[in-house]
């Protein structure tokens, strides 16, 4: 008992030091202002078409992504905020120019789906998994297996699992 | 040419029929015990013969096309829009599926491929063969259809005829492109088998999970096809595409890993079948989704629903796939409400904390990214319908969202198979579960110590927090993989005397499926490494004048110049860049013979323009070391100075990707291959205690 007791004790202290050195070093984060042109650049698409990020573009002569790569560095250096930009260029060519729905309106929709979906399917596994469990359950409480005696019941299971040919993992 | 071409189609598509008609009525006269004339299984039997015939007949029309691209005859309209006389040979090949009517004609001919090889193993069960035959003849007669009638291959170009051809696609003059849409279509048609089986095992209300075993084979050989597939198409992506990346959440791309999705869901759940009887409805409608959503990439591919960068082949015989769709949902449907009774399980679960569980979670899992994706996919098209416009789904949504799911099923990766069966007492998770916990966790400190950051100017930066999260559950997993591999195989070693090696080795082919599968899910951590990589992406761009440098990470190039060539089919300009590392000469291996030697590295991105149909095209050069990849792109010359615009890109860790690939194709397979079976010797001992009315109480 005092043997399992320090056995927490030490894999206590084990987490306590690993979520230490974890939060020293997230507080070690470098900012990198030059990175803006970069994120901005992956959350607009090329209009020209091509059905490429702003940032990603790259054909030759296309003749739209090299103005709006200009426009996006301009209304970075006017000092203006992420949210201002993705407007503006959305008032100026179009929702489709943004590359992911925003979190208005029917758009939000899908942003909600997916998790929403996860969600109800998670949930419905997890009754799923507690029913058939539960069946199981009531069904050995009611089979001839609960009168057989344990030496009887372990030579039973060494039978069942020598026969067991198949697959047990892989696929 | 082409009158033979489109006779052969013709019949084909008459042959399919008859397989169909026939087989139909022959195993609806078989199943009902009515009396006729002529026997139900001669007639089974001639249906069978005709679906053999239509394979040589499709051949025939194949043959045609391919002929006719090597001979220029242009006279066919296909030949003129996708070939020309220069085109180099293998790419003439290629002709063959860069246009809607050749791609549906290679379609129908690996379909009647795979239903050649069915019909010809009919007697390993000749009545769940006949079914799975007849059902295959009902798709190859539809693709037959859509070949005679909707988009013909053979149609006759109406004018003057022109002297040369229109040329290939560009894109497609890549000599990975000779084998990534073939690898990629006997991914989508091989599930065509598998439905085929499992709607017909339905159908005849087929005892047993038989039906699985003799599947089993097909659906992991098309699902190695697939995967092939889509990792080619990843490699091309990035090889010629030329924007540092792999894999764009295009519509196109999205619709091959969809399949892909359920097809591995298919292939975890049906062993919850085989071993518990468990799951027959989900696994049936899992089958019958793979297959529908091949169905839906096609449609996707080519009626032109969503906006793609795979805009080869597009055309107006979209309805067809949608009637062709809803016909088969409707079959799948009724089949399944009328013997829906066959299918009724035996659902038991002993613990939530099981093998069987965990199945159950990876199906999940593996189905709401497919959901996601299909979501992500279609949400334009619904966004017009409801709101009057379209919206953009891209890769911000799809990294937002699937990402954390991937990273759910890499963690169920790692857990699943450290479940046993049944139930899992806590001392056998605090055994199996300390190794993987302490690597995970160490990876997360040595990868902060190393500078991974997962926040940024005080917010969370997802590409980092998430490629932190991936390297660490790899860790993870690997661990308890590899922990797995070395406790059995210390347990042969043990038992045979010999080394751990060995031992590992005896164990794997005595049980290929598990091990195999092990291995399988080790190629996959490795590619999960390799594509959390992308996170620590670097680029630069520039004019670069002759000697001028460009410095990316810890290489510098300098530009030792420029030069131009042309051949009949393209002319081409390229940079020559002397690559230095470290101040020094950068090198790479040379093969010459047998032999490699070291030589020092230039790298030659070009831009080519391809004489027939006057298009750009960029091949990139990349030097690939196992931490990272230097990937240059000759992007042109800017009008102005005329000076050539270089684009460098620093791609961590990307070799992992198709490293990983090979470890995976290894692993399955070694899966296929049958188990040894180890050797046994009869001994007569005493009888015991009589134990059959003990089986029948509760064990068998």
């Amino acid at each position: 008992m005092r043997s399992a007791s320090r056995g927490f004790s030490f894999w206590m202290k084990g987490l306590q030091a690993a979520a230490l050195a974890v939060a020293v070093c997230f507080s070690l984060g470098a900012s990198d202002a030059g990175s803006r042109f970069n994120d901005l650049g992956h959350r607009l698409m090329c209009t020209c078409g091509c059905a490429q990020l702003l940032g990603e573009c790259n054909h030759v002569g296309c003749p739209e992504s090299g103005r709006e790569r200009e426009e996006l560095k301009t209304a970075i250096a006017a000092g203006k905020s992420d949210k201002e930009i993705l407007d503006w260029f959305a008032a100026k060519y179009g929702a489709t120019m943004l590359a992911a729905p925003t979190t208005k309106g029917f758009d939000l929709v899908a942003w909600i789906a997916p998790f929403a979906v996860f969600g109800a399917a998670l949930l419905g596994t997890v009754l799923l998994v507690r029913r058939w469990s539960v069946g199981k359950t009531q069904a050995m409480a009611g089979s001839d297996l609960a009168s057989v005696d344990p030496a009887e019941r372990a030579r039973l299971e060494k039978i069942r699992r020598e026969t067991d040919s198949g697959s047990d993992g892989g696929f | 040419m082409a009158a033979f071409g489109s006779f052969a189609l013709l019949i084909a598509l008459a042959l399919a029929g008859y397989n169909l008609l026939a087989g139909t009525l022959a195993l609806r006269l078989i199943a009902t015990g009515q009396a006729t004339r002529i026997s139900p299984e001669r007639l089974a039997d001639t249906a069978r013969r005709a679906g053999i015939a239509s394979f040589a007949a499709v051949t025939a029309a194949a043959f045609a096309l391919v002929w006719s691209v090597f001979t220029n005859d242009f006279s066919i309209a296909y030949i003129l829009e996708h070939s020309n006389r220069a085109l180099p040979a293998a790419y003439k090949f290629s002709a063959l599926w860069s246009g809607q009517e050749g791609s549906l004609l290679l379609w129908a001919w690996l379909l009647a491929a795979y239903g050649f090889v069915l019909r010809l193993t009919h007697k390993t069960d000749v009545k769940l063969y006949a079914y799975a035959g007849t059902i295959l003849a009902g798709i190859q007669a539809f693709f037959l259809a859509i070949l005679c009638f909707a988009a013909p291959p053979f149609a006759l170009f109406q004018g003057a005829i022109p002297d040369d051809g229109n040329g290939l696609n560009p894109l497609l003059q890549y000599p990975e492109m000779v084998i990534h849409p073939p690898m990629l279509y006997l991914g989508y048609v091989g599930f065509s088998v598998p439905f085929a089986f499992a709607l017909g095992a339905l159908m005849m209300r087929y005892p047993g999970e038989k039906w699985i075993k003799v599947t089993r084979v097909w659906t992991m050989v098309t699902w190695l096809f697939l995967t092939c597939g889509i990792f080619l198409g990843m490699h091309w992506a990035y090889a010629v595409l030329g924007w540092g990346g792999y894999w764009g959440w295009d519509p196109v791309e999205n619709a091959s890993f969809m399949p892909w999705l359920t097809g591995t869901a298919f292939l975890h759940s049906v062993m919850m079948q085989e071993k518990k009887g468990m799951m027959k409805s989900w696994n049936v409608w899992l089958i019958f989704s793979t297959f529908l959503l091949t169905l839906l990439g096609t449609l996707l591919t080519r009626a032109g629903l969503v906006s793609s960068v795979h805009a080869f082949a597009q055309s107006s015989i979209g309805t067809w796939f949608v009637v062709f769709m809803g016909v088969v949902l409707a079959v799948c449907i009724f089949t399944y409400i009328l013997q829906r009774s066959h299918l009724q399980s035996e659902h038991h679960l002993e613990s939530l904390v099981s093998r069987e569980s965990s199945f159950l979670f990876n199906n999940l899992v593996l189905l709401t990214a497919c959901f996601v994706i299909l979501w992500g996919t279609l949400f334009p098209i619904l966004s017009e319908y409801v709101e009057g416009s379209k919206v953009t789904v891209g890769a911000p949504f799809y990294n937002r969202v699937a990402i954390p799911i991937g990273l759910f099923l890499l963690f169920l990766t790692g857990v699943g198979p450290l479940l046993p069966w049944r139930a899992a007492s806590l001392r056998a998770i605090r055994r199996n579960f300390v190794l993987p916990s302490i690597a995970l966790w160490a990876t997360v400190i040595v990868c902060l110590v190393a500078g991974v950051r997962p926040w940024k100017d005080g917010a969370l930066d997802t590409g980092n927090f998430y490629a932190l999260v991936a390297f660490a559950l790899s860790a993870g997993v690997l661990t308890a993989i590899l922990s797995e591999f070395l406790r059995g195989a210390g347990v042969i070693a043990r038992q045979t005397g010999r080394n751990l090696i060995v031992g590992a080795w005896l164990l794997t082919r005595r049980n290929t499926r598990r091990y195999g599968g092990y291995i399988v899910h080790i190629g996959v951590v490795i590619i999960v490494i390799g594509l959390a990589g992308a996170a620590f992406n670097r680029s630069v761009e520039s004019e670069m004048a002759l000697h001028d440098k460009l410095v990316i990470g810890p290489y510098t190039l300098e530009c030792a110049g420029f030069t131009q060539d042309a051949n009949a089919n393209y002319n081409s300009e390229f940079a020559l860049l002397d690559v230095y590392k470290g101040g020094k000469r950068a090198t790479e291996l040379k093969r010459d013979g047998w032999l490699f030697h070291l030589i020092p590295l230039q790298m030659a991105p070009e831009k080519r323009i391809y004489l027939a149909s006057g298009q750009p095209q960029t091949m990139v050069a990349i030097h690939s070391v196992l931490e990272w990849d230097l990937y240059v792109v000759y992007e042109g010359t800017n009008p102005d100075t005329g000076q050539p615009i270089i684009k460098a890109f620093l791609n961590p860790l990307v070799g992992w990707i198709w490293a990983g690939l090979v470890v995976l194709v290894f692993g399955t397979l070694l899966a296929l291959v049958p188990a040894l079976s180890p050797a046994t010797a009869a001994v007569r001992v005493p009888a015991r205690a009589p134990i059959e009315p003990a089986l029948k109480g509760g064990i068998a």
